[in-house]
């Protein structure tokens, strides 16, 4: 679909660009609502989904936080450009699942999306690089605000705002914070990070895979509960936390770096010889070694890259981009031949396989 | 920390569960908490496990089998799928509710944004039942602090409270405004 393509002409919105490489990678805040009176979508039947969509629509693509809008409706999507809206973080799996009567609108610049009967009847989101919660929840109350004029709320004065699923019911909100942690990891701090962070009823998840599988060494950071607590106080304590995270990883690289400078070059160093050098890169090994290259140019190892150009590699070699890229639907293996091309044509400008 | 069960990943899921003032810790990896039954992707059932609170509440809460009146999902379809039909579900199967939102959330009475449309109504801001709110905080720092005959005695009082108090329950569509 053209207006996908059009996508992969700009950096996605949750990439940082010029800003120096830092530990916060991008924030996200998300609002769940519903309409009242209507079943909620997963149990509303596909006729009540196509009407709603088709008369939330018009309304959200004139919402004035959401300029210049772009509306897709699921059905209408390939698989490829669904895997593209899902890399950017433009949908949910769960969305690019449902099909008639689903769909998003988005503002052009992708930072304010809109999900439209994906769990919930409306999902918005707002989203940006670097740590700006309070911003973002500005960004979004605004929005919503001017949308809860036109329609009406699901909403009790008990509960909140009544969301299909429990967990998200009050405040709908859930708030993020997705961050680059190779120090900890490298040192064998992260566990007990993820398991403080879990104690006080925040959740913690590998942007690719969990635990010690994160690879990238992304981890995103979010609030468990919606209920009992207003907007602010869940975002302070979100960002509290973060930024107490962001002063372990610091010390944690300046220790990498006074005890373990020799092993920290080699992890360095191996990074920059793999992916300068590879004919096939798969998946995982490429987010590693990226994670790896990032982590050198933060501490000042690397010159010849930038931070932003490493993060916008994370996004261009997850399949539906590489795909999209290589312009056809690719087997994974033909994809790590692809995937270590792309690589080696951004870092060394030479596409040809070496030796 | 790595997995109890299978040694060889790392646990992420971590819960703490009471069984007759009796309390277990549990350390999974996502595989071994799945192969145990817990849906970690499916928060509402995973939370039911998590204290305890709803998933051993006495046989007073037998299968009922009621319906939504407005969108006719039974208790049944709501076990399934953990998903609730629509807006009067949440009044529907309360009694089943209230257990779980009281073991997932940090209070039981809404204190965030408010529709203006609502606001206008003088729609209840105020936080009610605040000492059960009070009570689930110092229990959550009791575990945390593994001080667990505390943490029991809390649980009991939270469990009187719960009971007593009337249903966190909003009213139904009709009767909104
Ligand atoms: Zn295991
Ligand atoms: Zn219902």
């Amino acid at each position: 679909m053209k207006v996908v393509d059009e996508l992969l002409k700009n950096p996605s919105a949750w990439l940082k660009v010029g800003a120096p490489p830092g530990v916060m990678v991008s924030s996200r805040v998300r609002l769940a609502r519903n309409l009242e009176g209507v079943a909620f979508p997963g149990w509303a039947g596909e006729e009540e989904s196509l009407s709603l969509w088709q008369s939330l629509r018009p309304i959200l693509e004139a919402l004035p936080g959401c300029a210049a809008p772009v509306a897709l409706e699921m059905e209408g999507l390939s698989r490829v450009d669904k895997e593209i809206l899902i890399e950017r973080h433009l949908i949910s799996r769960d969305l690019a699942e449902k099909g008639r009567g689903s769909g998003l609108v988005f503002k052009a610049d992708e930072t304010v999306v809109i999900m439209v009967n994906e769990e919930d009847h409306i999902r918005m989101q707002a989203m940006s690089p670097g740590l700006s919660l309070r911003g973002l929840w500005r960004t979004i109350d605004g929005i919503d605000t001017d949308l809860e004029r036109q329609v009406r709320y699901a909403f009790s004065p008990r509960l909140g705002y009544l969301t299909a699923c429990p967990t998200n019911v009050g405040t709908g909100m859930r708030a993020s914070v997705m961050l680059h942690l190779p120090g900890l990891v490298l040192m064998n701090e992260i566990n007990p990070i993820i398991k403080g962070v879990n104690k006080i009823g925040l959740a913690v998840r590998g942007l690719w895979g969990e635990g010690t599988d994160a690879a990238g060494n992304m981890f995103q950071i979010s609030n468990q509960t919606t209920l009992g607590e207003t907007e602010d106080t869940i975002i302070s304590r979100l960002e509290q936390i973060v930024l107490e995270i962001e002063e372990h990883e610091k010390h944690a690289k300046e220790r990498l770096l006074q005890q373990k400078e020799i092993s920290l070059r080699d992890h360095v160093g191996r990074a920059r010889g793999i992916l300068t050098h590879a004919c096939l890169l798969n998946s995982k090994e490429t987010l590693d070694m990226l994670s790896a290259l990032r982590l050198g140019i933060e501490l000042g190892l690397l010159r010849e890259w930038s931070a932003s150009m490493i993060d916008e590699l994370f996004l261009l070699i997850q399949p539906g981009h590489l795909q999209k890229v290589e312009g056809k639907i690719i087997g994974a293996e033909k994809r790590d031949l692809a995937r270590a091309r792309l690589i080696r044509t951004r870092l060394t400008a030479k596409p040809a396989c070496p030796p | 920390m790595m997995c109890e069960t299978c040694g060889k990943k790392m646990a992420t899921v971590h819960w703490t569960e009471m069984v007759n003032d009796a309390v277990k810790k549990m350390h999974l990896c996502e595989a071994c908490a799945s192969a145990k039954g817990l849906d970690v992707n499916n928060p509402a059932a995973f939370s039911d496990v998590m204290l305890g609170l709803g998933a051993q509440k006495e046989p007073a809460a037998k299968e009922r089998d009621v319906a939504c009146a407005l969108c006719h999902m039974r208790i049944a379809d709501f076990k399934k799928t953990s998903r609730l039909g629509c807006q009067a579900c949440y009044e529907t199967f309360a009694d089943e509710l209230k257990p779980l939102l009281e073991a997932m959330h940090k209070g039981n009475q809404h204190v965030g944004k408010v529709p203006a449309h609502k606001e206008a109504k003088g729609a209840a801001k105020a936080g009610l039942l605040p000492s059960l709110a009070g009570l689930r905080q110092k229990l959550e720092a009791a575990i945390a602090a593994e001080q667990y005959e505390e943490a029991a005695s809390l649980r009991d009082q939270i469990r009187q409270v719960v009971e007593k108090a009337p249903a966190a329950r909003p009213r139904p569509a009709k009767e909104k405004e």
